[in-house]
């Protein structure tokens, strides 16, 4: 038992990655220090405004509160590989078109949040998309804009799922 | 934040996680993490060790037989999602949406809330109004804590320090049970200025407290008031009772006088439910 660095590996956006880090760092460091991957953000730092959420094991998680060494072989995906082919995710899409942020910072959380809520629910009301996003805080209280659009990919993502 | 420095250890078995808490005062055990780890970074807890159970499968099963045994691991959306608990105890259906959000549900255990009994939690209401009771494993073996003495106070349970809850046992509610939770959130923590949970079977009413008080406990004056039916006038009397020989905190959000206030409009607005 030691409180020594310790290896911690895990797939991130389908890469496997590795890094030795404290016991005490955090999921989101370990993201955005370790790896560099700066897309997901810090906001308030008490698991409550969802600016860090990331996608792990298919369970929507808030990375400012899990450990990465909790997380060995476990398998996560990021705000980062959602356009890594170059196109932009329907969700990125609709906050694009439907002008969902102001200044930008909750972005990643609400678009991650966003995503997960609509595989269990891909056709939301408006109440239902301001209840699945409840963990996630906007302080330019930009939240019409973000309900709009969700509702936006929502539609566009039914559409593809109905034409596969 | 970051949390002061402490080694980590994933616990392999049941009996490995209690060897470890045996006799070490620093370790902690971490499950859903989503009330530790916050306190950690804001250096409220600083455990010199975490025991991560998070691999113990056995602790995360949800089983509905002569009695309801929710493993301490399930989640809160374990509970929410499993229809059979639900179907008999629909008071988990009224009160886990107000539970964090839905990240915070998809990690938190029931087991978790239970043991940290935040006082202002809202599931541990719920489980004072159904009864049971809850198993935990220390260096002396298992034992079974009815939950009428597990609650001691704020934070503050009957597990010692070494012991491990390792599920809750809710007895199955009789015919024509009815049951309800209601809250009144603090908007912008959402956790419970006001928590009132309800609980009307062969057993008589229950009518518990969550969010102003130290830890849970039964209004007894309201559960008196409608012990012979409830009706408009029980409902009445239900509320003017409702904080008879409770002690209720007052804080920088809501003082004393504004959270009795509450106390009963809750309990009004629960034993409405109950009867519509």
């Amino acid at each position: 038992m030691t409180t020594d660095h310790i290896h911690v590996a895990m797939t991130v956006n389908g890469v496997e990655r590795s890094a030795e880090v404290e016991p005490r760092t955090l999921l989101v460091h370990f993201l955005r220090d370790s790896l560099g991957l700066t897309g997901t953000h810090v906001g308030c730092d008490t698991s409550q405004c969802g600016a860090c959420v990331v996608d792990v094991d298919g369970v929507s998680t808030k990375s400012c509160t899990m450990f990465a060494a909790q997380l060995q072989g476990a398998n996560v995906t990021t705000i980062e590989a959602l356009a890594a082919d170059g196109t932009l995710h329907p969700m990125q899409e609709g906050f694009w078109a439907e002008h969902g942020l102001q200044c930008g910072f909750c972005t990643p959380g609400m678009i991650m949040s966003s995503i997960a809520m609509l595989k269990e629910n891909p056709d939301p009301t408006d109440d239902e998309i301001r209840e699945g996003l409840e963990g996630n805080f906007c302080r330019c209280t930009g939240y019409q804009n973000i309900v709009n659009a969700v509702r936006h990919a929502a539609a566009e993502m039914r559409e593809q799922n109905s034409a596969d | 934040m970051i949390p002061v420095t402490f080694s980590y250890h994933k616990a392999e078995s049941v009996g490995d996680a209690v060897a470890r808490i045996a006799g070490n005062p620093e370790a902690k055990l971490l499950a859903g993490g989503h009330s530790l780890v916050p306190a950690m970074k804001l250096r409220l807890a600083a455990p010199g060790e975490l025991i991560d159970i998070t691999g113990l499968d056995e602790l995360k099963a949800i089983t509905v037989g002569e009695s309801i045994q929710i493993g301490a691991l399930a989640t809160y959306n374990d509970i929410l999602h499993h229809h059979e608990l639900i179907a008999h105890l629909p008071i988990f259906g009224a009160a886990i949406p107000h539970v964090g959000d839905r990240q915070v549900r998809a990690r938190g255990t029931f087991g978790g809330c239970i043991a940290h009994a935040d006082p202002a939690a809202d599931l541990t209401a719920v489980l004072l109004a159904l009864g049971g009771h809850v198993n935990a494993t220390g260096p002396a073996g298992e034992r079974s804590i009815p939950v009428e003495e597990y609650f001691v106070d704020l934070w503050t349970t009957a597990l010692a320090p070494d012991e491990m809850l390792t599920s809750v046992v809710i007895p199955l509610p009789g015919d024509g049970a009815r049951m309800t939770y209601v809250k009144h959130r603090h908007p912008a923590s959402g956790y419970a200025v006001v928590g009132i949970a309800v609980v009307v079977d062969d057993n008589g009413p229950r009518v518990t407290i969550t969010g102003a008080t130290s830890k849970p406990e039964h209004l007894a004056g309201a559960e008196d008031a409608i012990s012979a039916g409830i009706n408009d006038a029980s409902i009445d009397l239900a509320v003017a009772r409702a904080t008879e020989g409770v002690h209720i905190n007052g804080d920088l959000y809501a003082d004393e006088e504004y959270r009795t206030h509450l106390v009963g409009q809750m309990v009004k607005k629960a034993l409405q439910q109950i009867v519509s």
